[in-house]
């Protein structure tokens, strides 16, 4: 995984509450095997009408939003499947942050192994963002994980919160798979203690 | 100190404790796979060059973009395009490789991936459990702790078995009182995520706990506990009791003779503690509820079925203004109007929340003798392959198709609308599935969610219909 670096980007906004993951990506683009080509299908049902042709009046199709790199969503973003494809077709679409006054803990966790931060803001914030980026497609802020700030057009600095190990990963360009092998013995330890509860590979005999 | 039974569960799988600067380690008894959630993950494996730790608390199934359709001449389901049955041939090469059992698609254990679990007896009280799915939160009925992860947690398991999780909280949902004829788990479920809303257990692990809960079979348990989600909580937890060990007890995976004995009375100290504190508390009294059913598009947007759309006018909050309005307008619905009465053109029976042989009984009991509406096209899909042979053998099947409805090989099917089965744009269906968000059963689609009663009675009269007078009338 690539270090996260701070960034300033144009922030684009979809203020509806409650997005979940099947609008971020629809069921029917899970079949694929790897991560690719997933940032066209994001929103697909919100973007495109049903002969394949762009909304013109869906935010993210409209010009003046292109490049947008921070989207703003409702409260509870991200809520309802598991699907790591969801943060996959956000960033495949060029975000690396979204902004919200809450996420749904699977995205999160989700995003936050991929490299997409969720920046979690008050609610007075979220609103001024969301009139900001409606008022000015230019809008931009600056996102600086390090200090766990968002700055603002104004110049106020707004702290949101992430946890330690997550910022400890996103900052050095770590994953957790290389700290939980490293845990090796104190693993072994435990199956040594503690008895196994299921075996798949046997049903147990009457 | 007292102890909830999430904490007990928890604890005892502590690898490492959390400290100020990394979540706990958790140990996890049994990842379940499935097809569309662990690609990803294997690709990873290989080329890190790493093995699957522990192949014997590993099994996969193919589940979500396998077809329903009857079987062909030749006995074989016929999978929907390339992609999928790429998806389904990658599962299956990636689980010889690796060594992980495999119910493969047609075979004789084969179903969605929450069924199978605790049908096979490996879903057992005061275990971790996860997969790659949102509603692995089901197993929780059993008092296990099980969550859904992501596919890079799916990967973290498959080459550790252990997950970096922090703590969450916990919230008591307490049911008390006596269900109505008429009235089942999934009204229970629909019920408690109307009143906290999508988002109200989020941060959470609930335990459902009051009499309404107690009297409930493992699979109304399981229909509550797999919603969990729907109202954002991590997890759903029910203490296991007398109900938990006879549902276990004799299958496959369960322990038998003296070992059965030793984990039943470990499985008896698991209960929250008296006196044990949750974060928060959330009551309902089930002599009060109702067939519930959703109007929107999520989960949290449900009523009382004799109930009126809600107006978008009487809210004032502006975001849910908004919310309700583009749901209303999705769903081709006015405010204030009724649901009872509305015209459907699909009804589903079927999926985690409500494909178990309890629910196809239920819904036999009540469609016997009567025909689907015309018009009305409905698809009763069993959870298993088990339970659809357990269904056969109790002749429900017939039961089914006499009344007009399809009677499906087991999978997810409509719940996910990527197997083929799915609506049409701007068709009606009433769904025992647990979401209604835009387009999950179908691009355009518009999902009213409801228990296996209220799907029955709709598909007799072609229009929503309160199961509650079907039922008065089955016993007159
Ligand atoms: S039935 Fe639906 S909710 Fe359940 S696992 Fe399948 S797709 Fe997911």
């Amino acid at each position: 995984m690539d270090k996260f670096q701070s960034f300033s980007g144009k922030v684009v906004a979809l203020p509806i509450n409650d997005i979940d993951t099947d609008q971020i990506i629809p069921a029917r683009y899970l079949k694929v095997t790897d991560k690719a080509g997933l940032g066209e299908a994001c929103f697909s049902d919100w973007r495109y009408n049903s002969d394949g042709s762009p909304k013109a009046d869906f935010v993210l199709n409209q010009p003046q939003h292109a490049g947008a790199e921070v989207l703003i969503g409702g409260h509870n973003f991200g809520c309802g499947s598991s699907r790591e494809h969801a943060p996959w077709a956000l960033m495949g679409a060029g975000f690396k942050a979204v902004i919200s006054t809450y996420f749904a803990d699977i995205f999160k966790n989700n995003a936050l192994k991929n490299g997409l931060l969720p920046v979690i803001v008050d609610e007075e914030t979220h609103k001024q963002l969301i009139s900001l980026a409606e008022e000015d497609p230019n809008t931009q802020v600056s996102v600086d994980l390090e200090s766990q700030q968002v700055t603002l057009p104004d110049g106020r600095k707004v702290t949101f919160p992430v946890d330690p190990f997550s910022k400890y990963c996103l900052l050095q360009g770590v994953d957790q798979m290389g700290f939980l092998l490293n845990l090796d013995p104190d693993i072994v330890k435990y199956e040594t203690e503690n008895g196994q509860r299921v075996n798949t590979l046997e049903p147990v005999e009457m | 100190m007292a102890q909830t039974l999430f904490e007990k569960v928890w604890n005892q799988h502590l690898v490492k404790p959390q400290t100020a600067d990394t979540p706990a380690v958790l140990y996890i008894d049994l990842h379940l796979v499935h097809e569309v959630t662990s690609p990803q993950a294997f690709t990873v494996l290989r080329e890190r060059g790493l093995k699957v730790r522990r192949p014997d608390r590993t099994l996969a199934t193919m589940d979500h973009s396998t077809p329903t359709t009857p079987r062909n001449a030749q006995g074989v389901i016929p999978v929907l395009d390339a992609q999928a049955l790429f998806q389904l041939d990658f599962l299956t090469k990636n689980c010889q490789e690796f060594g992980v059992p495999l119910y493969s698609l047609g075979t004789e254990n084969q179903g969605i991936v929450h069924v199978i679990g605790p049908e096979q007896g490996l879903t057992q009280p005061g275990m971790t459990i996860v997969c790659g799915d949102s509603h692995t939160s089901t197993h929780g009925a059993f008092g296990a702790l099980a969550f859904g992860i992501g596919t890079s947690e799916v990967g973290h398991v498959l080459a550790t078995q252990c997950l970096m999780q922090n703590v969450p909280q916990t919230m008591a949902v307490r049911v008390d009182g006596q269900l109505h004829e008429g009235v089942t788990a999934k009204d229970i479920i629909l019920a408690i995520i109307a009143k906290i809303g999508v988002g109200g257990g989020t941060g959470y692990v609930l335990e459902y706990m009051g009499s309404a809960i107690r009297g409930l079979s493992m699979e109304g348990r399981m229909t509550i506990c797999n919603m969990s989600i729907e109202g954002g909580a991590r997890a759903g937890m029910v203490a296991p009791d007398e109900t938990t060990f006879n549902y276990i007890a004799g299958r496959p995976f369960a322990p038998k003779g003296k070992a059965w004995d030793n984990a039943v009375a470990g499985w008896r100290k698991l209960p929250s503690d008296e006196g044990a504190i949750f974060d928060a508390e959330v009551v309902l009294n089930a002599d009060d509820l109702v067939p519930m059913i959703t109007y929107g598009t999520n989960p949290g947007m449900g009523m009382k079925i004799t109930d009126n759309v809600p107006n978008p006018a009487d809210l004032n909050d502006v975001s849910a203004k908004v919310a309700l309005d583009k749901a209303l307008n999705y769903m081709g619905l006015q405010p204030g109007q009724k649901l009872l009465g509305q015209p459907v053109n699909v009804v589903f029976v079927g999926s985690c929340t409500n494909s178990r042989i309890t629910d196809l009984r239920e819904a036999a009991k009540l469609i016997k003798g009567q025909k689907v509406a015309s018009g009305v096209r409905m698809m009763v899909v069993p959870g298993s392959q088990r339970v659809k042979a357990q269904a056969e053998a109790e002749g429900l099947h017939e039961i089914f198709r006499e009344a007009g409805a399809e009677w499906r090989e087991a999978g997810c099917s409509m719940c996910i609308a990527m197997n083929g089965d799915q609506l049409q744009p701007g068709e009606y269906a009433v769904s025992t599935s647990n979401r209604n968000f835009e387009g999950r059963q179908g691009k355009g689609g518009r999902t009213f969610l409801a228990s296996p009663l209220t799907a029955v009675a709709t598909a007799v009269n072609g229009v929503v219909t309160d199961p509650r007078l079907m039922v008065e009338r089955m016993k007159a």
